[in-house]
């Protein structure tokens, strides 16, 4: 069972994010570095790119493939996480408390329309019993 | 023999040599007085060894290697046919394979006339009004098209399309296209069939959009039932729409891309039209296009002028997007491409389709008991198999499937791909197979799942065993990459 911290909000495509102030810190689920398997490779965006909710604008890739990463909210890239450059592993060891990108968010009300702990655990659990 | 192989570079010993030079019999010339500051001053590194060692180490590889003239290769999406002996005996005749491309036109007038009509033949397959022999590829073609299609927007000075939407079931190949073309890749979702969702693409359409590319069918092996509607969409909102030929093979003779819609089409040579591929030879990624679009094909484009062929170079083609390949493309391909057409003609082009449709059919049943399909329904030219629920009842994943299938004589097929299916088993079995071979790899995949559920995952983490390596460190491979070898360790 993938681990789904309760002070998180999610997106449907296994994206979470955390505000800090006015600041959104994000990365990937539990059950996205899982399903995805090893991840070998991290491309982050250029600090200060605007980005809008929906957008792709990561690439994690692993042994599987390259997979996009969706920004929960549209905002500024006001920071990447460096530690990833060279060690993506850190996203399979915790994917929580290794993030991806700080985003400055345009609009915390944005984050309203996002899924709570329990949606996402539903969600996820639908996927689990669908693949079985 | 032992089973790993030293490299050349290990086996080379100072001094060894496969030539003997009688002396020199002219004055010798010092390399500083003619190359000045372009003389290296160490010798390269290159392995020294006997005529005999140079010729085991390569026979030994082939030996290793796996390929369709050994057994069954069910690589989805890659179209593994046999390619018959006869292509190989007219890429061998002298007058295709003696010559060289800076010949005067006048005494190549056959090989021209080759690529002239296997242009015409292509284009008539799929439906488009011309075609280049040039790109070395299948990707190569993707990029040769979306450079056509920038071109194109631009002609009408359009500047402002900057996206090239693709399926979330795309090959890879696509997005990665796209990008070296300059483009922002959008990714449109799959409905419930697999199809692409029609609401979902009109929702991306704007005039930013340049190109939608597809492939059809699409590579859970599924036709697109609404392809008129899609197209339609595209062309309403100014954009254009590619067609990734990677599976033709379901459609030849039965339906055409450009009667579909499509404006731009790559088509692999190499996959499609029986030449060799996989390690096994180089590609060939003819594009063809719609008249619209035939003034931007890249030059020099073969031409026929008062009954003889000749060449088209830039200033005759002055809005070409230029050369993408040294000459004329991988002639040699396209001789066993052109062969392999005139073989089967009209009618056996139609039926390599239909066996084709006709053993993925028969396979998906066969397998659909032990592993359930991805997508209901019946398939094209290949099939997705959903390996999750093995994997959840006894721990063996598709990986583990794929190395037992490696002992038992299979190619296996293509493994997590598409990306939108968990654990899926890619199957392709090509038209060239028999039902014999169709029921016994059925049997042995039968096997494979009993074996899971009897003895577990323990049983299949040592497998392949019959591989001189077992399982690469696929994972640190990826993430500190080793592409050349160290001299100094």
């Amino acid at each position: 069972m993938a681990k789904i911290p309760q002070d998180l909000r999610y997106t449907k495509d296994h994206e979470w994010i955390r505000m800090e102030g006015a600041t959104g810190v994000m990365g990937i689920t539990d059950y996205a570095q899982h399903a995805m398997g090893d991840i070998v490779y991290v491309e982050l965006p250029d600090e200060g790119r605007e980005v809008r909710a929906g957008e792709d604008f990561i690439v994690v890739e692993s042994v599987k493939g390259a997979n996009d990463v969706f920004s929960p909210v549209s905002g500024t890239v006001a920071g990447v996480n460096g530690d990833l450059d060279g060690a993506p592993e850190l996203l399979n060891e915790d994917p929580y408390t290794n993030w991806l990108v700080r985003l400055e968010v345009a609009d915390p009300g944005e984050l309203d329309s996002l899924l709570d702990a329990g949606a996402y655990a539903k969600l996820v659990e639908e996927l689990e019993a669908e693949s079985e | 023999m032992a089973r790993t192989m030293e490299t050349l570079f290990e086996s080379s010993r100072p001094g060894r040599k496969g030539y003997a030079l009688p002396e020199l019999d002219v004055p010798a010339v010092d390399c500083g007085s003619v190359l000045e500051g372009f003389c290296r001053e160490t010798a390269p590194r290159l392995p020294e060894m006997a005529e005999v060692d140079v010729v085991r180490h390569f026979t030994r590889l082939s030996k290793l290697n796996y390929s369709v003239d050994e057994g069954f290769y069910p690589l989805g999406s890659c179209t593994m046919k046999y390619n018959p002996k006869i292509n190989e005996v007219a890429a061998r005749m002298p007058g295709f394979s003696r010559i060289h491309p800076l010949q005067p036109v006048e005494t190549v007038q056959g090989a021209l006339r080759l690529m002239y009509d296997l242009s015409a033949m292509l284009a008539e397959i799929t439906g488009m009004d011309a075609v280049t022999l040039q790109p070395a590829a299948g990707a190569h073609g993707e990029q040769t098209g979306l450079m056509m299609i920038k071109a194109w927007h631009e002609s009408r000075g359009d500047t402002k399309r900057t996206k090239v939407i693709v399926p979330d079931s795309a090959h890879g190949t696509n997005p990665a296209s796209a990008t070296v073309t300059g483009f922002d890749t959008v990714e449109v979702a799959s409905d419930a069939d697999g199809m692409v969702d029609l609401d979902s693409l009109k929702s991306l359409m704007d005039d930013s959009v340049a190109a939608l590319m597809l492939t059809n069918p699409n590579t859970l092996g599924i036709f697109e039932k609404h392809i008129l509607e899609l197209t339609e969409t595209v062309h309403r909102a100014g954009g254009l729409v590619y067609y990734d030929g990677a599976n033709a093979n379901a459609i030849m003779g039965k339906t055409r891309p450009g009667d579909m819609g499509f404006d731009v089409l790559h088509l692999n040579l190499h996959k499609t039209f029986s030449t060799p591929h996989g390690g096994g030879g180089p590609g060939a990624g003819a594009v063809g296009v719609k008249a619209e679009l035939e003034p931007f094909l890249p030059a020099p484009v073969v031409i026929l002028r008062d009954g003889r062929y000749a060449l088209a170079g830039d200033s005759e083609r002055p809005r070409t997007i230029g050369r993408v390949r040294s000459f004329f493309g991988n002639f040699g391909v396209l001789v066993r491409a052109y062969t392999y057409i005139r073989t089967l003609g009209p009618d056996g082009i139609r039926e390599v389709s239909e066996m084709a449709v006709l053993n993925a059919n028969y396979l998906a049943k066969k397998l659909s008991s032990v592993y359930p399909l991805a997508h209901r329904g019946h398939c094209m030219h290949e099939f997705v198999l959903n390996g999750g629920p093995l994997k959840h009842e006894t721990g063996v994943s598709s990986m583990d499937v794929a190395k037992a299938l490696i002992d038992a004589g299979y190619h296996p097929p293509t493994v997590y791909f598409p990306l939108i299916v968990p654990e899926a088993l890619m199957v392709e079995p090509t038209e060239t197979e028999s039902r014999e071979t169709l029921d016994r790899f059925a049997e042995t995949m039968e096997a494979i799942a009993a074996k899971a559920r009897a003895e577990g995952p323990e049983a299949f983490h040592d497998l392949p065993v019959t591989t001189p390596v077992s399982r690469p460190d696929e994972t640190t491979a990826a993430r500190n990459p080793v592409l050349r070898w160290q001299f100094e360790k």
